[in-house]
Formats: structure tokens, sequence, C-alpha cells
């Protein structure tokens, strides 16, 4: 099968990769880049496992083509913390105990990204709107929860 | 079969070029929230997919004179947080900012919406209630249509889209003493499909007092998108009042025929909740017209 070229700005760096037409933006990112931290579990749009920003906001890479990326800026878990350092947003989810098995984790953390860039200091309820396309089997809800209402007033702090 | 091309195209012409040489063998794919799913399980097969949402023509959301135009690439999001909309329009941007999740709301479209055809499309609805109308463009030309025609069935909508593109939608914006509301029932708050919703215009008399006109849609309670026009028609000229507005949703529930559905509920509950539902658009659009 013939392959297409994309060229996307990866976590702040240019890359530029062959990919099947019919891939879709997670195999790409874990399959050929190695970046295995943005997770899968349904395919369909329906868990948030696999959000990744596009352009600085979330959406599935699961459902989205690869080169729907084409020219355009993808951030994944990976592009979050700072060499030898962890973004606030990490930092809150491990003192607030809101990992469990941590399959939802890197989903949560970009959804909660792209919220905290657009509204530092969110209140609850727009912080449980912003995960509400993401899944945490090991329902530990209150934590995440409380970890992005923490990262927020962090920021702000700054 | 998995698609061999994937295609950008930069101008309307080239999309509709491409469509036209591929002889139906290539398809129209906008957010990919619908077809990315069909096209994995194979309930769709394309060989090429033409990518319309870079186009400038399919974007945007404008008021020309009295109608919104809205392009058919405008996300579920950018509905939701428009203002143009939210104030003329309220029942789009609630119906908007319920479809599925974030995720799902930036990248599902409004042409997407339409053209999968769903008879409870969060964004049809609303759109059935404004009277919207579509702008479909194919090489043979432009053809411009009520909306609730587009849909002949559950999944099945007269727009092809291996040869032709859905442009926009366009509707009159609500003026003074015009409300419009929207209500959904469903079994989560997010990323579940409706059981029930509702979108309603109403159009008050200058007294607020007496409804001049009043549009009710509802989905998914027949196999497209649905108008109750008998209980329109009895709230024509009818006093904004508890009894009158009982009376008419007597009627819209008999109307509607709701299915008994494992995921839906039975028919009588939809049935009774048919009226909940519309009672409390009503509502919330008479308190609209009334402050505006
Ligand atoms: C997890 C999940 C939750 C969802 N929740 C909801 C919900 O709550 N409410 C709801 O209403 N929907 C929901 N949906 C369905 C879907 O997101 C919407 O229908 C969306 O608006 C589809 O738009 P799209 O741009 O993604 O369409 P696509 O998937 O790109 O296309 C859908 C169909 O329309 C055709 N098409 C698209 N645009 C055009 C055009 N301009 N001209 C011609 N043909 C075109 C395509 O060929 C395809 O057949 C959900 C989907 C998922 C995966
Ligand atoms: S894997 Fe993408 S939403 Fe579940
Ligand atoms: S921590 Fe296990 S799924 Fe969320």
């Amino acid at each position: 099968m013939t392959t297409q070229t994309l060229t996307m700005k990866l976590n702040g760096e240019e890359v530029t990769v062959q990919v099947k037409p019919s891939a879709m933006l997670v195999e790409v990112l874990r399959d050929q880049l190695e970046l295995t931290g943005t997770k899968v579990a349904c395919g369909e749009g329906e868990c948030g496992s696999c959000t990744v920003l596009l352009d600085g906001r979330p959406v599935n890479s699961c459902l989205v083509p690869a080169l729907k990326a084409q020219g355009r800026e993808v951030l994944t878990v990976e592009g979050l913390a700072s060499p030898g350092e962890l973004h606030p947003l990490q930092k809150a989810f491990v003192e607030h105990g809101a990992v469990q098995c941590g399959y939802c984790t890197p989903g949560m953390l970009m959804s909660a990204k792209a919220l905290l860039d657009q509204n530092p200091n969110p209140t609850e309820e727009e912080v449980r709107v912003a995960i509400s396309g993401n899944l945490c089997r090991c329902t530990g809800y209150a934590k995440i929860v409380e970890a992005i209402l923490d990262a927020g007033t962090h920021e702000v702090e700054r | 079969m998995k698609w061999e091309e994937y295609l950008v195209p930069s101008s309307l012409e080239e999309a509709l070029a491409i469509l036209k040489e591929h002889q139906g063998q290539a398809r129209v794919i906008a957010g990919g929230t619908d077809l990315i799913i069909q096209l994995k399980k194979k309930e769709v097969t394309a060989r090429c997919l033409v990518d319309i949402t870079n186009l400038d023509e399919l974007k945007g959301i404008e008021l020309e004179d009295d109608f919104i135009r809205i392009g058919a690439c405008v996300t579920h999001q950018e509905l939701a947080s428009s203002s143009l909309i939210r104030e003329k329009a309220a029942v789009l941007a609630e119906g908007a900012s319920q479809v599925g999740s974030p995720q799902i709301r930036n990248m599902g479209t409004v042409g997407g919406n339409i053209v999968n055809a769903q008879p409870a499309a969060d964004t049809v609805v609303p759109l059935m209630a404004l009277e919207a109308e579509v702008e479909v463009v194919s090489s043979d030309g432009i053809r411009r249509e009520p909306l609730g025609g587009l849909c002949v069935g559950p999944g099945q909508c007269t727009v092809d889209a291996t040869a032709e593109i859905l442009t926009a939608v366009r509707f009159r914006a609500l003026g003074p003493n015009q409300g419009s509301a929207f209500a959904r029932l469903a079994k989560r708050k997010a990323l579940s499909l409706p059981i029930l919703n509702t979108a309603v215009v109403v159009t008050l008399n200058d007294g607020g007092d007496t409804f001049q006109e009043v549009r009710l849609a509802v989905g998914p309670v027949a196999p497209t998108p649905f108008r109750a026009r008998k209980a329109e028609e009895a709230l024509r000229g009818a006093a904004v009042e508890a009894q009158a507005i009982a009376a008419a949703l007597e009627l819209a529930a008999q109307e509607a025929q709701p299915r008994t559905n494992p995921v839906r509920g039975s028919e009588e509950y939809r049935r009774e909740m048919v009226k909940v539902l519309l009672r409390r658009s009503i509502e919330r659009a008479v308190q609209a017209a009334r402050g505006s």
C-alpha cells in the first residue's frame, strides 16, 4: 500500500512521517513514533483514553485520521513535563492520589490541560464537563476533580 | 477494505472534481466521528476519503440580512460557544452543547450530523424547529431545500456523500417576541444518546400572552426528525396558559410514535416523557420570548 507524508508539530517539534492513508492518529503516535503514553481502549470515541490536543483542543485520537494532523500542532502526554520537572497537573494528580491503575490518566491530563489553558480557575462543574469524555474505570473521579481544581489555583498563584 | 487515499482539497471545485473522478468510490469526510466508526465496522466502504474541513466555503457562522448561515463544517463546539447562535437561535446552541463529549464536539460538525441522518441528532432536531434549509452542491450545480426533506429514514439522507457536498444550513434568526429552548433526556449527562430530545420555537403576540406560532420538534419518535404538527396547530392563537398547553401536548403525545427500545425505554414511558420535555421546553421558550 502506498503511504502519504504527514508533517506536524508534535510536542513542540516538527515531525515528518510516512503514514498509511487509513492510519488513525493514535496508531502513528504509538506504533510509529513510539509515544505509548496515549492509550487506546474502546477505539470508538466513548472512553477518552486516547485524548490528545489538536491545536490545543482535546480530540479522540482513535477517531482522527492521522492525516488530519497535517500542518497542525499535536500535544500528547509526553509533551506535558519539562525536562526534570512534572507539569503542575501531573504533580497534582500524584499529590491527590488521582491515579489508580493509570490507564485513563494520560487522557484525563490532556482534557484537564485544555481546560486550564482556557480557564485557569475553573469551577468544579466546569472541571466535570471538561472531563466528561474521559472514563475512569477505577472510578477515581473525586480525586481527579480535586487534583485539577488544585492545579488550577496553583497556576493562578504563579 | 480500508481506504487507500486521503485527500485534502483546498477548494470546493477541487473536492467536487475528486468525487466525480472517483465515480462513487470516494466519500466526503468532515469530523469523521460517525464515518470512521462506520468504516471500521465496514458498514460503509470507500476507496478514497475527501476531507472537506479545510474549505473556507464550509466554515463560519454569519448573519446575512435576517438569516443565519452556518457552514457545514462548523463544529458542535463552535455552535455551542457562538454568541450569535446563543442570542438568536439558543435552541441550536443548547442542542450542540449536549452532543457526546468535549472531544466529539471539537471534531463533529453540523453537516455530518445532518447527513448521518439519525432521527435524534442533537443539532438536527433544533434545526427542524428553526425551519432550516440546506444548500447542497454537486458538479451538476446547487440545490436548496428544506432540511425536513433530507432525511428519508434512519441513517438515510438524500445527500449522496460520494457525489455531493452539503455546504451550509440557513434559517431566519429569531427576532423580538420569539424564544426557543431545547430539552434532552438521556441515561447520563455525557456520552449517551438521547432517549428523547425536544426543540421548541415560540412566537408570542406583542402582549406576550398569546401564541402566534409554535414549532415543536421531537426526536427520536419517528423514522425521521419529527414535527408535532397537530399540537402546533392547536397552539396557534391559544392563550399562554397551562391548560391550553397541556391539551396540545396530549395531541403531541398521540402524534409521536416512540417505540419500545431496550436502551431508550418503553413506548408508554417515552410517550409520557414527550409531554414532559415539550412542556419544559415551551415554558423556557416563552420566558425567552418575553425577555427579549
Ligand atoms: C462517542 C460518540 C458520541 C456521540 N454523541 C452524539 C450525540 O450525543 N448527539 C448526536 O447528535 N450525535 C452524536 N454522535 C454522532 C456524531 O458525532 C455527530 O453526528 C457528528 O455531528 C457527525 O459529524 P462529523 O463531522 O463527525 O461527520 P462525519 O463522520 O465526517 O460524516 C458523517 C456522514 O456524513 C457525510 N458528510 C459529512 N459532512 C458532509 C457534507 N458537508 N456534505 C456531504 N456529506 C457529508 C459523511 O460522508 C458521512 O457519511 C456521537 C458520536 C460518537 C463517536
Ligand atoms: S480509545 Fe479513543 S475514545 Fe476510547
Ligand atoms: S485510574 Fe484506572 S481507569 Fe482511571
